[in-house]
Formats: C-alpha cells, structure tokens, sequence
C-alpha cells in the first residue's frame, strides 16, 4: 500500500491574501494551527511525493480545450499565477514528480479518461494549500485538475471513480504517496456575494464526506448546488474525489464559517486510508 | 455579444506576465487582436469591472483581472454592485448576484461602519 495520507483542506485566496481583515483573529489562528498540523501529519506519514486534487480557476485551461479531468506530470510546476501582493504568496517553483505522475497517469487511464500536462501553472487553488503544507516547496507534487469552472461540468460518479482509479494506482506504486483534495463546499466567490456561507449546507455535506456516504454523495446535483451553494459548490468534486481515493472514514479537524473574509466555510480533515 | 473573446482575452493577460507588459505599453494593439464588440472593447480599455461583471465575465477571471488591476478587495467587490446598479442584471454566466446587493463579509463594518454586516 502506498497511499499513506489523504485530507481536505479550503483554498480561498482570502485565506493568505486578506488575513489582516479577519476580525475574528481567534479563529483565524486556529484555522492555521489546523493547516500546520495537516502539514506535520503529511510530513509525519513519510510520504514522498504530493497529489493536489484541485479546482483550478483559469491557470491553464479555458473553454477553447477544457479537459474534465487533468494531471500534470512535468518536472515542475510555476505559480502562483495571481498578483504576488494581492494573495501574499511569492511567486515561485515547485518540483514535480514526473516519473510516479506517468506511472500514475498510465494507470487510471485504464478506467478515466485522463488529461495530462507537461506544463502547469499553479493559482490559489493548489498554492494556498501548499503555502501551508508545504511552505518551502521543497515536496514533490503532483496537480490534478478536475474542471469545476465551465460547465457541463464531470458527473459525480465520474468523480468517484477517479478517486478511486487514483487510488488503485498510488497503490500500484512504489513511493509513498500524500492526496490532499482542496475545494470550496458552499460560497460565491469573486461575486458581490463573496462571504457568503451556507452553513448548514456544510454540515451536511461534510457530514456525508466524513461518513463516506456514497449513496448521498452522489445525489447531488449541479442545479440544486448551485442554488444552495453557489457556484463555488461545483467544487465538492475535489473533496469527493478525495473521499473516494482514501476509502475509510474521515475525521473532521476544522470547520469554521465565521472569517467571511476568506469567503468560504474553512474546512480541514483527512481520512483512514488503511482500508 | 463576444464573452467568448472578452473572456479569453482576460484568460490570456492573467496568466502571462509579457503580455501585461506588452498590454501596459500598447493596450489597444493587443484588444484589437480580439474579436470584440465596442461595449466589450470600451469596458477592458477602461478596466470597466462593473461592466465585465455584468457582461459574464467568470468571476474567476474578473477576479484575477481586478488583482492585476491592483483593486482592493472591497473596492472589486463594490465595483460589481455599482456596475449592477448602472448597467442592470448580470446579462449571461453562472456568476450572478444573488444577495440584491447585500454585504456578507462581515468585516465591512471595520471600514464602513454605515453598511450592514
């Protein structure tokens, strides 16, 4: 077996680049203690190399090529794209993985039809994660994309069966290997709406991830989320995949609605990957 | 309506630094390379937000533009509400406004003490 961690954790650009508005400081600062201890519990696990399932946000991909599902195998990554001042992140580079991303990619192609990219630039979406998990950008990583932004958007038993194909190939592999899924559950981002938080819509929702719920996973759908979660909703995507790769019940470390600055329920949990 | 090409066009200047620069030195030979309406040409030559909003801009991508732009936070998202007020309804896209204009990041009232949380 060579998945040994899989977690979740928010993205929001907010959360590194509007951190000096939170009013609520106490939470904010346990918000971040829980993103150093999914860092330490990654560092903790050995692993060698980093999946990022993510929901890129116009870093690569545009609707004149959209690929549903897409990993990048190059040697690094670049990012982040956004202004360095706007999201307090210095513009940097992070090693890849080429060698375990073919050896990936090869392997869930057998059952998804997956994209691949030698060249990836990285925004919020993966470098507010790594900007905690990994702050010196010295772990290797893998990014995955699954398109959250231009509809029609993948169907969320494609979904699941990526995160498991994923996983049937990290367990193929040698290495040992970390999957961190990152995703919005409710929020309008970038809209007038920016803070907006379906609290309970949350809840449930993550009480479903945590309890693997497949069934009720599944249910959902693209209309009724985006009227009870917003556009940002299609996001869940990431946190299912990841959900579906780990196998085993999840622990939820942290959730908070209350820094609407950073414009989304802040969320960090990982999952039993021994099953 | 060209969104299309609104939409690429900002795709393109966010995510490639000589391109801003090539933008910032000569803003209309780059925009003229896109099949643009004049509404469209006029909003990006003017970095018009609230008329990109309510174009359909992704607000995805309106968002990086704005962070180009170097708008602050708060100032991006009023230029939404305004351009809704002065142009209307967000005319196409999934990145409508739903809260009729409401505010939601709570923080506003540390700097704007007159408007609801």
């Amino acid at each position: 077996m060579s998945l040994v961690y899989a977690g979740i954790l928010s993205h929001a650009p907010g959360i590194t680049g509007r951190a000096h508005l939170a009013a609520n400081e106490l939470v904010r600062d346990q918000f971040y203690d829980c993103l150093r201890r999914q860092s330490e519990e990654i560092k903790q696990s050995s692993a060698e190399v980093l999946i990022v399932i993510a929901a890129e946000h116009f870093a690569n991909f545009f609707m004149d090529n959209m690929p549903a599902y897409c990993m990048g195998v190059g040697e690094k990554h670049t990012g982040p794209i956004e202004d360095s001042e706007w999201l307090k992140i210095d513009k940097t580079t992070i090693p890849g993985s080429p060698v375990v991303a073919q050896k990936i990619l090869k392997s869930v192609m057998q059952s998804v039809d997956l994209a691949y990219s030698e060249e990836w630039q990285c925004d919020h979406g993966i470098m507010v994660p790594l900007h905690f998990l990994t702050p010196n950008y010295d772990m290797p990583v893998i990014p995955c994309n699954i398109n959250c932004q231009g509809p029609p958007l993948t169907p969320l038993n494609r979904v699941w069966q990526f995160g498991r194909a994923l996983r049937q190939a990290c367990d193929e592999q040698d290495e040992r290997i970390a999957i961190v899924g990152t995703g919005g559950i409710s929020h309008w981002p970038a809209t007038p709406d920016s803070g907006k938080i379906n609290e309970e819509w949350d809840r449930e929702f993550l009480s479903h991830l945590m309890q693997q719920n497949k069934e009720k996973l599944l249910s959902y759908i693209d209309e009724e989320i985006y009227r009870d979660a917003g556009q940002g909703g299609f996001e869940i995507r990431t946190l299912i995949a990841t959900a579906a790769a780990a196998g085993g019940q999840g622990e939820l470390q942290f959730y908070s609605a209350e820094l609407p600055i950073f414009a989304v329920g802040c969320t960090v949990a990982n999952f039993d990957v021994s099953t | 309506m060209s969104l299309y090409q609104v939409q690429k066009f900002l795709y393109n200047l966010n995510r490639d630094e000589k391109l801003q620069s090539i933008f910032h030195e000569d803003k209309h030979s780059v925009l003229s390379s896109y099949d643009l309406s004049a509404e469209e040409y006029s909003a990006l030559d003017n970095g018009d937000i609230g008329l990109l909003y309510i174009l359909g801009v992704n607000g995805q991508i309106l968002m990086h533009y704005a962070a180009y732009l170097q708008i602050e936070w708060f100032d991006y998202l009023q230029l939404m509400r305004d351009g809704v007020k002065k142009y209307g309804s967000v005319r196409a896209g999934i990145y409508a406004m739903t809260g009729g204009g409401a505010k939601f990041t709570g923080e506003n009232a540390v700097d704007d003490p007159g408007e609801s949380a």
